[in-house]
């Protein structure tokens, strides 16, 4: 029985690991790409590690990146921001003032998450338009931050409701009000629900394209434009594009390995269900 | 609130008198949020609802009234019906895709592994990245010159697969305009899309694994049941709503990808891999056709409808009732 057992614990483990490695054959892929050289790059050595490595390609790619990087910055910074702390305001009265009719605002606040974007982008395109915020970095923050709304709202509302009523009912008998309570009360004890919602939506509005590339032109395109017409380009050598990817992968990559266990939970709670 | 049917109607009185400013704010908190989504979201889809219907299709804006004349064009035309053909079966493939890898994942790392940690953080990264980014990955990693191609001619292989080049539609049985069947090259994007979003459907069952009572399985192991037994018998039933989370969610991911598409294959040759929501932004931005983009969006705009609207309902109903 127990050796039995230890040759099934070992499979687990080679089932597993090859599994990881499937997993990161694409990381492989694009790494290995990105350290060759152009005169090194060929179709039939893909697989290989190159033979010496070169950071030429990526700052090939950083030249072109570079200020599509601070565009998307510039965005998803402040978006992140704004639509965060408007989670918190909705996320409180929704939890923990539970009113008449509380349901089917948040019903109505939620499908605004779901909706496909196309079905907006046309009078959107033209507001922007008419308030001079077309093909702008500051349209987008606010594009950015409404369709955030519904998200953050959800993060927060599931966040609020695991802190115990007792704790708001507490401070009503004190006498402190509506505001009081959130600011001395529920927002000392929101850091992590600010943590969870912060990483979901800056990984969302960094990785968005849609709005990106309907809404923004030369030279405030956010990089996932950039990578597209970079990648594109028939001109532009695999090494280069490769590298790109890597580059625009590198914000959110960080977070997500310092802090992925905040990422997780804000991909749980996508889910509607705390 | 059922509380205070029991309290004395004075108190019940005061307790209102008391709080009524405090529910006062907590409307007005929401009030900014609902404006701006009642604009966004709900006034800008009846806008769109209502350019769909007018003869908007120039790169002048013209409002006349067209009926359902533009509903009527875009059904009729090779794209579209190659559209709605390529979502059915990329959804349902990228759905199947998900729900196995992610429960085989789960189902391993639950069994107290070593560095689980480290396995889980592997499965879910794809989740950190664009989908654009995947899509110019994965573009060539399945090239067809080189990549996984080496890979298998090295295995012998000797017809190797075109992916997402290829125009091959299998079973390929002629409907109207368009030949029905899975599009081969739809396979090479559905790579992408599972490697990217399987650690969703991992993390949701793991969540949902843990909270499987552990008397439950006890009771089957004393009942003698197998591994197998178990899990149709316990596991699988104990996980049917995280299930239909799971597939919702999914469709609704699924019937919007746009990116790793726009980034990966384009529309494709003869549309193989083209897709509503792409159609929609060339139809629109490119080709100036607003009203007929503008009812793309709204067909696929109700496509989602159909599994967001109940789903909501149903899971804010058992939220308020529990």
């Amino acid at each position: 029985m127990m050796a039995l057992r230890r040759i099934n614990r070992s499979l687990l483990y080679v089932v597993l690991i090859i599994l990881a490695c499937l997993y990161l054959v694409p990381v492989y892929v694009v790494v290995v790409t990105s350290l060759k050289a152009n005169s090194a790059i060929s179709l039939a050595d893909m697989w290989n590690l190159p033979s010496s490595l070169s950071l030429s390609s990526i700052s090939a790619a950083w030249a072109q990146l570079g200020p599509n990087f601070a565009n998307s910055f510039e965005l998803a910074v402040p978006a992140t921001l704004l639509s965060a702390l408007t989670g918190a305001l909705n996320g409180y009265a929704l939890s923990k003032w539970k009113f008449k009719g509380a349901n089917v605002i948040f019903f109505l606040i939620l499908f605004g998450m779901f909706i496909p974007y196309q079905s907006v982008l046309i009078p959107l395109l033209r507001v922007l338009d008419m308030i001079g915020l077309y093909n702008t970095i500051a349209g987008l923050i606010l594009v950015h931050t409404v369709y955030g709304i519904p998200i953050t709202t959800l993060i927060f509302r599931n966040f609020y409701v695991a802190i115990p009523d007792e704790i708001i009912e507490s401070g009503k008998i004190d006498g402190t009000g509506y505001w009081g309570i959130f600011r001395h009360i529920v927002l000392p004890l929101s850091i992590p629900g600010f943590v969870v919602a912060g990483i979901w939506q800056f990984t969302q509005v960094w990785n968005n394209f849609l709005f990106a590339v309907a809404l923004t032109n030369p030279p405030y395109q956010p990089v996932t434009v950039a990578l597209v017409n970079i990648a594109g380009s028939q001109t532009v050598q695999w090494n280069v594009q490769m590298a790109s990817a890597l580059l625009v992968s590198l914000p959110t990559l960080i977070v997500y390995i310092f802090l992925g266990k905040y990422f997780v939970r804000g991909l749980l709670a996508g889910s509607v269900k705390g | 609130m059922k509380g205070w049917t029991h309290a004395s109607q004075g108190a019940r009185m005061s307790v209102r008198r008391r709080f009524s400013w405090d529910q006062f704010s907590a409307v007005a908190t929401l009030i900014p949020s609902l404006i701006l989504l009642g604009v966004f979201v709900y006034g800008f889809i009846v806008w769109t609802g209502y350019v769909s219907l007018t003869n908007w299709n120039s790169f002048i804006p013209t409002f006349s009234f067209a009926g359902l004349q533009n509903y009527i064009n875009v059904f009729g035309t090779f794209r579209f019906q190659s559209d709605l053909r390529n979502i059915v079966v990329f959804t349902a493939l990228f759905i199947i895709g998900c729900l196995i890898v992610g429960m085989g994942l789960a189902l391993l790392i639950d069994q107290r592994v070593r560095a689980e940690g480290l396995f889980r953080s592997i499965f879910i990264f794809p989740m950190a990245i664009s989908f654009v980014v995947t899509g110019v990955i994965w573009s060539w990693i399945l090239n067809p010159g080189t990549g996984v191609n080496l890979v298998l001619k090295a295995f012998g292989w000797k017809t190797l697969p075109s992916w997402f080049l290829s125009t091959t539609i299998v079973p390929n049985i002629t409907l109207g305009q368009i030949q029905v069947g899975i599009p081969l090259a739809l396979l090479a994007v559905l790579i992408a899309a599972v490697w990217q979003m399987s650690g969703f459907a991992m993390a949701v069952y793991l969540a949902g694994l843990r909270g499987i009572s552990d008397d439950i399985k006890e009771a089957a192991r004393i009942d003698g049941a197998g591994a197998l037994r178990m899990f149709w018998s316990i596991i699988l039933p104990q996980l049917r709503s995280t299930t239909t989370t799971i597939v919702i969610i999914l469709s609704a991911a699924s019937l919007k990808v746009f990116g790793l598409i726009y980034a990966m294959t384009g529309p494709g040759q003869e549309f193989v891999t083209d897709m509503p929501s792409l159609n929609m932004f060339q139809t629109t931005f490119q080709g100036d056709q607003f009203a007929q983009g503008a009812a793309i969006a709204i067909v696929l705009l109700l496509l989602l409808a159909v599994f967001i609207i109940p789903y909501l309902i149903s899971t804010l109903r058992q939220d308020s009732s529990s």
